[in-house]
């Protein structure tokens, strides 16, 4: 079923700079699938090498955020509106390496 | 180049230090370059080195920010013993080429230091901004 899905700005040269898109999926997996076929080079910059959603990309379905869901087998209805979100995050030194997996 | 209300300067460096020893962050929200709002964020990291804004306060701020017609305009955060300046962590996480990277350095605490950058495909460039009276 169709759902509008709000592409966030680093990604936006991908969709011919379009913000939001609509594409159809049953889940979140079958939308970052169809996101693909229609704009190629888009999943690998939101899924890792094992097809998980990268740590530092944030997915809601309405107002939730899906890892509080059931992940990419998280179910959409008509006119659910999908929404990639870059984490902002940094700091002063190589944090990163000892943050928990 | 960037323009920012003495209050909002002002507000990210009281936010810088009352999370000192820990690293504040946020978001100034505008339009054409100018910030209007300031939206002091919770670092979930609560750490000395390191920041993630909380992507549930993110995600309101931004839906917000969408109703009100605003843009994100800059990216706050604080090095709360080191120079104003992005590290290689800051570079590698900076995904938003739409917004400036504010840093605000407490290294000497007596006299903190903000500087602004554009972080885009990986590259480190100075943001001149103006602060406006307000």
């Amino acid at each position: 079923m169709p759902v509008k899905v709000r592409i966030p700005t680093p990604l936006r040269s991908l969709t011919a700079g379009q913000s939001v898109v609509e594409v159809t999926g049953k889940d979140i997996g079958e939308v970052i699938e169809h996101l693909e076929k229609q704009y190629p080079g888009i999943k690998t910059r939101i899924c890792d090498e094992e097809n998980q959603i990268r740590r530092f990309v944030n997915i809601y379905v309405n107002e939730e955020d899906i890892r509080f869901k059931q992940g990419q087998a998280t179910v959409l209805n008509e006119g659910d509106e999908v929404s990639i979100i870059p984490a902002i995050a940094g700091g002063a030194d190589g944090e990163v390496r000892r943050w928990p997996a | 180049m960037l323009k920012i209300p003495k209050q909002i300067y002002d507000q990210m460096l009281v936010h810088a230090e009352a999370e000192a020893p820990n690293e504040c962050c946020g978001l100034l929200a505008g339009k054409n370059g100018t910030a209007e709002a300031i939206h002091p964020m919770t670092n979930i990291h609560q750490s000395p080195v390191s920041y993630m804004i909380d992507p549930k306060e993110q995600f309101a701020v931004f839906k917000e920010m969408r109703a009100k017609e605003n843009e994100l305009i800059a990216i706050y955060h604080s090095h709360p013993h080191t120079e104003a300046y992005p590290s290689a962590t800051d570079v590698r996480l900076a995904y938003y080429p739409e917004a400036v990277y504010i840093i605000v350095s407490l290294e000497n605490p007596e006299r903190p230091v903000l500087k602004a950058y554009r972080i885009i495909h990986n590259k480190i460039s100075p943001e001149e901004f103006e602060v406006l009276a307000s």
